[in-house]
């Protein structure tokens, strides 16, 4: 059984990422997310572990970090918000080409540029996208609780060392810094040198003499090889597609009308589920936890059902809207709703949105 | 007399020279003339007699270096560009008892690098930093780097690097001393400026880089930094004699040889 504490979602990272045996934290401070490396440098996890945190120079540096620590076989994590993670694009372009297990997270605040440092959930294209160059996609999870702000790490890196790719925790504002019950799990050890080069034999840890030195790039000037890396690496996306689908639904076994929302956009929904219920509404919730792989066949799979109409509920001017009307490929009525600029909006408002736009008079 | 065959001078009594065990048989991408091949034998050579070959991990740069990690039988990551100190430092941060070096040209280093390069020297991370500046871009067809010389032509320079137009106003910039800049950070144990022009410099550099490795294993911190002055031919356009000529009359004057700081200690010249 784990540890019961009240902490802010960006505390309960950085407390998951000590407790599941993470070997490194390189990052910048930026609002909404500082409480990340400052509770990591007051635990000093170095002592309770021997986790490495370094702020350092730039988001830059700190991505390029990760890449080449997490090319030495390690579990390395940064965090940043949103104009942090446009720096940190490339690198997570060269840790996709040299296909490096790490997990970082964004902690959304409004844009463009620089933006607002209140919620937002503007970032999805940025993340679900991908926002370097090339043809790669990272998985992107997306908390909706302080709770899943912690559980998330561990399944972060479980993922990221399972498919060799990045994991994005897309977080935002209001789920980084809102407190809430967790659950924290019990400390586990960080990996030994063998356990290391036992599981992870493309790790560079040194080569051992008399076996083939190991090289991580993501660089080949034959237009052969690098038309099958990029071949290899749609087969892991195709992989990933199948395998690691998730979402949760609320109240969609006879809904007519389904909200559509992640983060603190689907808390919210969530409550208005509630109030168009009890107006008799037959109206639920489908929460994608991964935005990438997103939850497509579900989507089709409530339209088979009787699903009438999708109402996107993002803090965005419409990103995920594009999302759902691929699911929906014209099957059924889709639009986007959404506060942005820093203003949340109400579960009152969105249920309103959803009478006016989608299930109309 | 008998006739002498090759196999007869082919015997251990007569080798006077061979290649390093830790450069792989991949023939160098390199232009004929140019200084990384030497550079990367001194490496590799020193690598070799310290004896930490399976336990040393290399960062390549962007630029002529980018694929170092073909050439060395070392493990090897390669870096964005500029990027190379910050890779070394999270792969020295995670594992400290590994032998970590970043291989990097001017531009990498001292333009789109340098604030990893300050702040990797100013943490005085534990690593080894090698630096070939030979005052161009290589890879990208000879164009201005941060070193380039007070009159050089180059591809975006073709009238000569201008430092500020004749009324004053600014231009071009002026070569930047980024080695001198680095000794002067708490972070750097040793620095030195080296070359590969001549036997003795070859020698030398050896001695250096050796002891930039050397300091690394026997310490827990201080950047150990080694600028070697290098040439580039083709897009010096010249021979590569003439280039090594060019080198000492007219790079040398800029960028003198010779220990900047030893053991966190300025030379006092």
């Amino acid at each position: 059984m784990g540890e019961l504490k009240l902490m802010k979602g960006n505390e309960a990272l950085a407390e998951a990422a000590i407790r599941c045996g993470a070997d490194a934290y390189f990052g910048y401070p930026i609002t909404p997310q500082s409480e990340v490396i400052e509770y990591l440098s007051e635990q000093n996890p170095y002592e309770r572990t021997g986790m490495v945190v370094l702020q350092a120079e730039s988001e830059l540096a700190a991505i390029n970090m990760v890449y080449a620590a997490g090319a030495a076989g390690k579990r390395v994590m940064t965090s940043s918000s949103s104009p942090g993670v446009c720096l940190k694009q490339e690198g997570l372009a060269y840790i996709a080409g040299a296909e490096v297990p790490c997990v970082f997270a964004d902690v959304v605040r409004g844009g463009p540029g620089l933006g607002t440092i209140q919620p937002s959930q503007a970032d999805y294209f940025q993340n679900t996208k991908g926002g370097g160059n090339g043809d790669y996609r990272n998985i992107v999870l997306a908390p909706a609780s302080v709770q899943e702000m912690a559980d998330f790490v561990p399944l972060g890196f479980e993922l990221a060392f399972k498919y060799r790719m990045a994991v994005c925790i897309l977080s935002d504002g209001a789920i980084g810094q809102m407190m809430e019950k967790v659950v924290l799990p019990e400390q586990k050890a960080r990996l030994t040198e063998e356990e290391i080069k036992a599981k992870y034999p493309w790790a560079l840890t040194g080569r051992k003499r008399g076996t083939q030195h190991r090289v991580i790039t993501s660089l080949d000037l034959d237009s052969a090889r690098m038309e099958e890396h990029n071949r290899h690496l749609q087969r892991k996306y195709d992989e990933v597609t199948k395998n690691e689908v998730r979402y949760e639904m609320i109240d969609c076994d006879d809904a007519e009308y389904v909200f559509v929302a992640y983060g603190s956009s689907a808390r919210i929904a969530q409550k208005s589920v509630q109030l168009g219920r009890a107006e008799g509404l037959k109206v639920g919730l489908l929460r994608p936890i991964t935005l990438w792989p997103y939850p497509t066949q579900a989507i089709r799979n409530l339209i088979d059902k009787g699903v009438k109409g999708f109402l996107s509920v993002e803090l965005s001017c419409g990103q995920m809207i594009e999302d759902v009307l691929l699911a929906c490929n014209g099957r059924a009525k889709a639009e986007h709703f959404g506060r942005v600029g820093g203003i949340i909006h109400t579960p009152e408002e969105v249920l309103e949105a959803m009478k006016k736009q989608i299930i109309g008079e | 007399m008998a006739e002498i065959t090759l196999q007869d001078i082919i015997q251990p009594e007569n080798l006077v020279y061979e290649k390093s065990k830790l450069l792989t048989e991949k023939p160098f991408h390199y232009c004929p003339g140019c200084g990384h091949g030497t550079v990367h034998r001194i490496i590799a050579e020193v690598l070799e007699e310290l004896g930490v070959d399976d336990r040393t991990i290399g960062v390549s740069p962007v630029g002529c270096a980018v694929m170092a990690y073909d050439y060395f039988d070392v493990d090897f990551v390669e870096a964005a560009h500029g990027r190379a100190p910050a890779c070394a430092t999270g792969i020295k941060r995670v594992w400290p008892d590994k032998v970590v070096f970043s291989y990097q040209g001017d531009g990498d280093l001292a333009a789109i690098g340098t604030c990893e390069t300050i702040h990797t020297c100013n943490r005085g991370e534990n690593i080894t930093m090698i630096f070939v500046n030979n005052g161009i871009y290589g890879m990208t067809g000879g164009q201005m780097a941060p070193t380039t010389l007070v009159g050089m032509k180059t591809a975006t320079t073709p009238y000569g690097r201008m430092p500020q137009w004749p009324d004053g106003t600014p231009n071009n910039g002026f070569p930047l001393q980024i080695t001198q800049l680095l000794a002067q950070l708490p972070g750097t144990r040793y620095v030195t400026r080296q070359a590969v022009f001549s036997a003795a410099a070859v020698r030398n550099c050896k001695k250096a880089i050796k002891k930039a490795f050397q300091n690394q294993i026997e310490n827990k911190n201080g950047v150990n930094f080694v600028e070697i002055v290098s040439n580039c031919n083709s897009n010096w356009k010249m021979s590569a004699v003439d280039a090594n000529k060019w080198l000492q009359d007219n790079m040398l004057p800029v960028y003198p040889l010779g220990d900047l700081k030893d053991n966190f200690e300025l030379i006092k010249k």
